[in-house]
């Protein structure tokens, strides 16, 4: 699956947050949250734009866990590995989940760009612990059987 | 746009009156717990039916208020998150708990019409109910100053927290006291950052005002980082305005005119908040050029984390605010003098900054009759893992964890036996049983190998597995070492890769004695705080639960019966019935059998995987 690259919408974001190096992160969040991940061809664009080298961009890229130089899935499983999620049993969670899809821990998106499974540090919300986020919504007390209830939840929305 | 002190004052009075006029009030709770078990439903569900059965109602604070109007509102966090979605009636101050959508007709006719208590909702514990909040033994307790609007107001309102006393020490501070009291006054205090350093306040802004290099900054901590804790998310998504009028103070004090606050990639409710107060701030000229008709100007930012929690650390922060990779440095020079973009910086957490309104409009010494000698006010704490009643809580610096778990919390779930609490969480260390009566604050805690850090609870029970414990925080910490200095880049590595080894039955001789060895390396040559304290979960474990550590080196098994790899899976031959689900489902044919009878698995090629257990349809495979 091709996807074809659109970076004149970057330039709103480069307009938003002016073109200076205090604005990259802002600036690659917008381009993540564009693209759903930092596509190569963004790097040498926004070095000319924003006059700083194509190196310390992509530094800033890699170091940054939010990133991803990979194109990722529609749904967007964040596992809660936090303290409280950890000794509430997440793991089995994480299991379950990659069992149903196929995944493992080093392919984390399913082929048709439908799912990924990632781990998260810590939601913040640890009193709804075993939890799960899929995009922007938290999913509370979670247990394996229910994770992969709502893998076919979601495809079937889909 | 209010220009003076005495517009100030008015437009407060009117808040206050309207707040005050309010009859009937429904707040739901609308913290992160409380939402994903359903609040926004109840929500929608009580503003339906007072519609449907013509109850009057008002969803925002009147300008002309009706006593008779019902006032449904969202607030932030109530803190009690175990048993959420929570609504408080008011005046009378009932808490109902695990409200449910199909609840809310009864609610609006029995409370709200005739005024009477619906006791199956109220809170119940050992038998006995609890209609009004206050008398919750959880709430009990609990000395609720930073978090004390959290519950109350509509925090996308900033007339809500003016009608509480917002902006009112900022108006001291402007008006009344000159930049030198109001530093005095944060010193006297004795109040100490909250972030987990325990660095005095006071003490920090003063070395700023004395700089002579301009601008300079304040900044906000709000990389709220450890995981299992979530007490900054609360006051910055359900109080905001408290952080704003404690970092315009900082502000005043120090001469500084730009505040940034560094917001965590994972919250972004608190962003939008902080946003939205920011907006409404510059509409009514608290903060922007010129604030209340003064000379004074000062202006506000948000920077959203990308996901490093070594942003924690404040050099690295800073960086990461001026848009580079959030590498800490070498200090001196220290973030007071060379901070953000080299010039001067306050930097405080979230939590510090929510204390110093309290502490302009009271005073110190009033403070300071709170907590201990060396430790003043209060510390808010995230009580989660294995206990009855997870939450945010509050209470006075010095009280014991005893009466944090057992009184606040309720003690641990299921009725199992406590074995211990993390604290401090991936800087901290493991406290046990003898430790129940220490009290908590900076120096006791300092003294028994934790830290009080930015305040994560974790309480454990006897199916934790310590050394589990110690593995999982080493990598973290592997994983967010920024890889600048060697120490932890290598010294952290090293040591998840002993504990790894542990954890999977394949410990040495010599491998506790190695990772003390490493630990007090990397403690002692660390670049910075993350590094530091890195080895602080694996140091203390090993203090307390040697034991534990040797039974995994020696005898090869796991007494919590957590460690996967140290378990050992058996068929129970009485109740096998030889279908061979097992064995096919087996990935390296260790079980094997004639269809019909009892089928055995071979224990020196099983790599207890647990697959077999989960196909078993007869419950015959059992993990030991």
């Amino acid at each position: 699956m091709e996807q074809k690259i659109d970076l004149t919408v970057l330039d709103q974001a480069i307009k938003e947050f002016g073109n200076q190096e205090k604005s990259l992160i802002a600036i690659l969040q917008r381009a993540q949250e564009i693209y759903r991940y930092l596509p190569q061809e963004i790097f040498p664009y926004l070095a000319e734009k924003l006059d700083i080298p194509e190196a310390r961009i992509y530094g800033v890229a890699t170091f940054y866990e939010n990133f991803s130089l990979e194109r990722k899935g529609k749904y967007i499983f964040k596992v809660c590995d936090g303290t409280a999620c950890h000794v509430r049993k997440s793991i089995p969670i994480l299991e379950a989940l990659r069992k149903e899809l196929g995944l493992s821990e080093t392919k984390k998106t399913t082929d048709d760009f439908l799912f990924t499974v990632e781990t998260v540090s810590c939601l913040g919300a640890c009193s709804s612990a075993p939890a799960v986020m899929v995009n922007e919504e938290i999913y509370p007390t979670m247990t394996p059987e229910s994770a992969v209830a709502l893998i076919k939840q979601f495809k079937e929305k889909n | 746009m209010l220009k003076s002190i005495e517009e100030l004052r008015a437009f407060r009075q009117e808040c206050k009156a309207a707040m005050d006029a309010e009859g009937k009030r429904i707040i739901i709770c609308g913290g992160a717990g409380c939402v994903s078990k359903g609040a926004n439903r109840v929500y929608d569900k009580l503003l339906a039916l007072m519609k449907e059965k013509n109850v009057k109602f008002v969803l925002s604070l009147e300008k002309e208020p009706h006593s008779d109007n019902v006032r449904l509102k969202k607030s932030g966090c109530h803190g009690f998150c175990e048993v959420g979605p929570l609504v408080r009636i008011e005046p009378q101050g009932w808490l109902y708990v695990k409200v449910k959508e199909e609840d809310c007709e009864e609610i609006i006719d029995k409370t709200i019409v005739k005024g009477e208590c619906i006791e199956r909702l109220a809170y119940t514990e050992n038998g006995v109910v609890y209609k009004e909040q206050k008398e919750v033994p959880f709430y009990k307790k609990q000395t609720r100053l930073s978090l004390d609007n959290c519950d109350k107001i509509d925090a996308t309102s900033i007339e809500e927290y003016l009608a509480m006393g917002g902006y009112t020490a900022l108006e001291k501070a402007l008006f009344e006291m000159t930049s030198e009291q109001v530093v005095n006054e944060v010193s006297e205090s004795g109040l100490r950052g909250r972030g987990g350093g325990g660095f005095p306040t006071g003490r920090k802004w003063s070395q700023v005002a004395r700089q002579k290099n301009f601008p300079k900054y304040v900044v906000c901590n709000g990389d709220e980082g450890d995981p299992g804790a979530f007490m900054d998310r609360s006051v910055m998504e359900d109080d905001p305005h408290r952080l704003l009028e404690g970092m315009i103070i900082a502000g005043v004090a120090c001469g500084a005119t730009e505040g940034y606050i560094y917001v965590r990639a994972e919250y972004p409710l608190a962003v939008a908040r902080l946003k939205q107060a920011i907006a409404k701030a510059e509409e009514l000229g608290l903060l922007g050029d010129n604030i209340l008709g003064t000379d004074f100007c000062f202006h506000m930012h948000i920077n959203r984390g990308a996901g490093a929690f070594v942003c924690g650390e404040g050099s690295a922060l800073t960086a990461s605010i001026e848009g580079k990779r959030g590498m800490p440095r070498v200090k001196p020079p220290r973030t007071v003098e060379h901070g953000l973009f080299d010039k001067p910086t306050v930097l405080n957490n979230v939590e510090t900054y929510a204390n110093i309104a309290d502490i302009i409009n009271k005073g110190a010494a009033w403070y300071k009759t709170i907590g201990t000698a060396n430790s003043s006010g209060t510390k808010t704490f995230a009580l989660t893992g294995n206990i009855k009643n997870a939450g945010l809580i509050e209470v006075p610096m010095g009280t014991t964890l005893r009466e944090v778990i057992f009184d606040i919390g309720g003690g641990m779930r299921d009725g199992k036996t406590f074995k211990a609490v993390q604290i401090g969480g991936p800087s901290g260390g493991c406290l046990t049983e003898e430790h129940l009566d220490l009290p908590l604050d900076f120096d006791s805690l300092k003294k028994a190998g934790a830290i009080i850090g930015s305040g994560g609870l974790v309480v454990m029970d006897q199916s934790t597995c310590m050394v589990e414990v110690a593995r999982f925080f080493m990598n973290f910490t592997q994983n967010e070492s920024c890889g600048k200095c060697v120490p932890c880049r290598e010294g952290t590595k090293r040591m998840l890769e002993i504990l790894e080894r542990i954890v999977a039955g394949k410990g040495r001789d010599g491998d506790i004695e190695m990772l003390e060895e490493l630990g007090e390396m990397i403690s002692a040559m660390a670049l910075c705080g993350l590094g530091k304290t890195a080895a602080g979960p694996v140091l203390s474990t090993i203090k307390y639960f040697r034991k534990e550590y040797e039974a995994h080196i020696y005898e090869k098994r796991c007494p919590a019966g957590e460690c996967q790899k140290l378990k050992t899976i058996e068929i129970d031959p009485e109740l096998c019935k030889g279908c061979s689900k097992c064995a096919r489902q087996c990935p390296v044919d260790a079980i094997s059998g004639k269809i019909k009878e009892p089928f055995v698995i071979d224990q020196t090629k099983c790599i207890k995987c647990g697959s077999c257990v989960s196909a078993c349809p007869f419950k015959a495979i059992k993990e030991r």
